[in-house]
């Protein structure tokens, strides 16, 4: 049950560390070397890493490095949402680009800076929220991003404000000619009865392997509302672990969706802890993979006041070698009584030499509570499929539209119409063209 | 809500029935572990020096390996040198019928409520019975015999069936499966053999009844099932143990050998001592069943009512090997107090068309905790293959927990899984409902409870129906959560 790893790029990552170029935050950082010093990466027999080798892929496919290597991006059209009038943020090989990046929203409504940025001047919220949603003694690629963040975006919302345009983050890595490891964080905090939506996005260009981990934390005030989508369409080459941790207190809501289409090794750690009363949050993910991808789902959803609700809905369809892993967790304390927590987990396997593990977990202590998780691994139905070609419909074309149905309903939690429409978009693609 | 709170306070704070002790004089191992105390046990039963061998081996893996810490459960640590591994019932000499039998013990089967005498006849189960794991009594064996089939301790199986035993031994559980198999693969002292030949259809109920009786014992015993071509059993165990402060270690190991076509159903009825209600003494329950369908078309059906122990650890298992075989298990829980309860079931699809069902219902009251930890894994050349689980949790007061672990992986596109699950109370709705029809509270819960296991207790045969029942009743009646 050994979770350390003891190999050579451990010590040399470790070995890396220096104070000199990591100046911000600089106790967490020490810590967080310090977790990675006893606890390692996970190896192959952590239960939590079980399927996903991506400590594995550390070692063999990457050469460590802290710097952030070179970029020749100079447009970012290719990688923007058409229509969508928003704020823009880039970030390249793990770097803020201030040039590349547009902010539309006044500063009254919402207040957007890098991170390093919002450290350096001292900024209070900046100071008493930096990690601390995120445990990075729980993972330990919390921990490395921890350690080596390279910069990240701090947003912070006024009280009873709405914003009303979109923040997307394009995540770039250049990969053109050398390989890229990237760490970045974001720090969001939603003051009471504000309203704020988010939409991020990964790519890679390039041949070149990229190494992303990436850690959020995001604060849920009173009465606040939170959008997020996210959106990992990336190369067969990109690695990517991303810890998403959301706290709510009373009567806050977030939706939230997660599409990943494409990557090499994708781990989503997403943890939403519901500490306050009569919250609602809705989550929904869609995985649809082909080729070698493996995407790995862990989900946390953690009821610590009464009264609350959530409900998790995480569809997958996969083709080729894919390899689709659900982990959803869903806790329920001893206080939060009168909860409603309800998980899915759906799976279409289309090629005899894909793969599903799936996990879906609850662990309750309340006992006046509605809880319940379902799962499924299937095909798709014959009945409907000879239905369809009995009306002249090709097998394709049926195949297609069959499973357009199946993953419709994940997308509930997007309300921008420009948005959906994109997500849409990437769906229909994937079912047109690869599957 | 202060009826239920009094209502809560008697359920919790009902005794254990079978907690009595029996004078019993008994032959015992000195404490600890190590080569001589494995030797120790080979030769008090006339073992051969193949059985000797195979004990060492074991006792050799079981050196090196350590405790494992997964399971949802927590316990002070063992001390493995402070147990006693062998205790055995003395007899002047190995009774030759009924009559000879101690009749101390005959009067510890009865207070179980299984008289070994000819009472049985009329029911017809036919009767292992094994005190601080040695076999003292097995009954009906001459009607088997005239169709074949063995049944007896295992002992007698290892000195009669050497070559049945040497072949099936540890096919199924293989000494280095675990921790606490390979525990058992050195220190087992008896337990059940049984063998139905081809074609035959076990005509009665095969049943060992498991009794701890001496203190600071642990049990180590070992069933092994073989079922050959086209032949039917159907097997039931029972366990109890006397009330004692401190904590016993039962370590057991079931394997179950089915061959084409072949059909086995095992049925148990678990109610080790619980501890007390601070936690105090009880058994640990750390058990490794499973069952390999070799052949085509085989099944195996695994029912179990868990009431007793004050951890139970277990997981019987199903590898479906041949194409078209099946595997079932059902499972009531039922844990209380302080008791500690992480079970469910493997099902390995290996073969193609298989079928596997898992049905699984936790009730938790008092300070308890109750987990489900279940995996369905579907290799890729098993096309075409069906699960089907359904896990419930019932939880009776606010300070107990339910927790479910399933583990689903699927390595094809041809089959079919699905998993459903759900936590709650007995709703206040329905017993308003029953209520409102004249009935009064305790009897509402005593009906949801039993509706509620209803699908499990129903797959268990008629002797032991009554008895889950009575058990199931005698935990739960009156509690509302």
């Amino acid at each position: 049950m050994s979770t350390v790893t003891t190999s050579k790029s451990l010590s040399e990552i470790i070995g890396s560390f220096s104070s000199a170029t990591f100046n911000e935050a600089l106790d967490s950082r020490k810590h967080a070397v310090e977790i990675l010093e006893t606890k390692g990466l996970p190896a192959g027999k952590n239960e939590e890493y079980r399927f996903t080798p991506i400590t594995r892929a550390i070692e063999n496919v990457f050469t460590w490095k802290t710097e952030s290597a070179p970029s020749s991006i100079t447009s970012i059209d290719p990688f923007l949402i058409e229509g969508l009038d928003a704020n823009v943020i880039v970030f390249v090989n793990g770097k803020y680009s201030e040039s590349l990046s547009r902010i539309v929203s006044p500063e009254s409504e919402v207040s957007i800076k890098s991170l390093r940025e919002a450290f350096n001047s001292n900024i209070e919220a900046v100071n008493t929220n930096f990690n601390t949603l995120v445990n990075p003694e729980a993972d330990s690629f919390a921990a490395l991003n921890t350690a080596f963040w390279q910069d990240g975006l701090f947003v912070h919302v006024p009280a009873s404000t709405r914003v009303e345009k979109p923040i997307v983050i394009l995540h770039l890595n250049d990969a053109i000619q050398h390989q890229v490891i990237a760490h970045t964080r974001l720090l969001i905090i939603l003051e009471t009865g504000s309203k704020l939506s988010v939409i991020e996005k990964f790519h890679t260009t390039g041949e070149q392997a990229s190494l992303h981990t990436f850690t959020e934390e995001i604060e849920v005030k009173e009465n606040a509302a939170l959008e997020y989508c996210k959106v990992q369409n990336d190369t067969g080459k990109a690695y990517q672990v991303i810890n998403t941790n959301i706290r709510q207190a009373d009567s806050s809501r977030v939706d939230t969706f997660t599409l990943t289409l494409g990557g090499q090794i994708i781990r989503n750690n997403f943890a939403i802890t519901i500490a306050g009363e009569k919250c609602e949050s809705h989550f929904n993910g869609l995985y649809m993979l082909n080729g070698n991808t493996l995407a790995d789902n862990h989900t946390v959803v953690d009821h610590q006041k009464p009264n609350s609700f959530s409900n998790e809905m995480y569809k997958g369809v996969l083709d080729g070698n894919s390899k689709g892993v659900f982990n959803g967790k869903i806790f329920v304390r001893p206080q939060a009584q009168k909860t409603n927590a309800f998980q899915s987990n759906r799976n279409i396997a289309l090629s005899p030499s894909s793969t599903i593990n799936t996990k879906p977990q609850l662990e309750i202590w309340a006992d006046d509570v509605k809880c319940s998780h379902g799962c499924t691994i299937g095909q798709l139905d014959e009945e409907a499929m000879f239905y369809l070609q009995s009306r002249g419909i090709d097998k394709s074309t049926a195949q297609g539209m069959m499973l357009y149905a199946f993953t419709a309903e994940t997308l509930n939690t997007i309300s921008n119409e420009v948005v959906k429409e994109y997500v849409d978009s990437l769906i229909s693609e994937r079912l047109h063209k690869n599957f | 809500m202060s009826k239920d709170n009094q209502l809560l306070e008697e359920l919790t704070s009902r005794e254990y029935e079978h907690g009595w002790n029996v004078a019993l004089e008994t032959d015992s191992a000195p404490k600890g572990l190590n080569e001589d105390i494995v030797r120790f046990i080979s030769e008090r039963k006339n073992e051969p020096e193949w059985m000797l061998e195979w004990r060492l081996k074991a006792f050799r893996l079981w050196s090196k390996m350590t405790e494992p810490k997964w399971p949802n459960v927590t316990y002070p640590a063992i001390n493995y040198q402070d147990i006693i591994y062998y205790s055995a019932p003395k007899q002047s000499a190995k009774p030759k019928n009924l009559e000879d039998v101690d009749p101390e013990l005959i009067k510890t089967f009865e207070k179980l409520g299984i008289s070994l005498t000819e009472q049985k006849r009329l029911t017809g189960v036919a009767v292992d019975a094994v005190i601080d794991s040695v076999s003292v009594a097995t009954t009906f064996k001459e009607k088997l015999g005239e169709l074949g089939i063995i049944f007896c301790s295992f002992s007698e199986a290892v000195r009669e069936h050497p070559d049945l035993i040497k072949k099936y031994l540890g096919s199924v559980v293989p000494m280095s499966d675990n921790y606490f198999a390979a525990l058992n693969s050195a220190v087992f002292s008896d337990g059940s053999f049984c063998y139905i030949p081809k074609g035959v259809r076990c005509p009665m109920e095969l049943s060992t009844y498991f009794r701890i009786n001496a203190a600071n014992t642990g049990q180590f015993e070992r069933t092994l099932i073989v079922a050959e071509e086209g032949s039917y059993v159907s097997y039931l165990e029972g366990c109890t143990a006397p009330m004692r402060d401190e904590n016993q270690l039962h370590a057991a190991v079931v394997e179950i050998y089915a061959m084409k076509d072949a059909h086995v159903k095992y049925s148990t009825v678990q109610n080790w001592y619980p501890g007390d209600k601070e936690g105090k003494g009880g058994i640990y329950n750390f058990v490794t069943k499973r069952a390999l369908c070799a052949g085509d078309n085989s099944k195996v059906s695994w029912t179990q009512v868990e009431t007793g122990s004050a951890i139970t650890w277990k997981y019987p298992s199903c590898v479906l090997k041949g194409d078209n075989s099946s595997g079932e298990f059902y499972s009531v829980a039922v844990t209380n107090n302080l008791q500690q309860a992480d079970t469910g079931t493997k099902m390995i699809h290996i073969g193609k068309n298989t079928k596997s069902r898992i049905v699984s219902k936790g009730i938790s009251a008092g300070r308890s905790q109750n987990s489900y930890r279940g995996q369905v894994h579907i290799m890729k050349r098993a096309e075409g293959s069906r699960n089907f689980s359904q896990c419930d949790s019932l939880l009776m007061g606010d300070q107990c927990g339910a927790h479910t672990f399933p583990y689903i992986d699927v390595e094809n596109s041809t089959s079919k899984v699905e998993h459903e699950a759900t936590t709650s109370k007995i709703g206040e709705d329905q017993i308003f409902y029953c209520q409102q029809r004249g009935i009064d509270e305790e009897s509402a819960v005593a009906l949801i409870v039993n509706g509620y296991a209803k699908e499990v207790l129903n797959q268990l045969p008629m002797e032991f129906a009554v008895e889950a029942q009575k058990l199931l009743a005698l935990t739960l009646e009156g509690s509302v959560g």
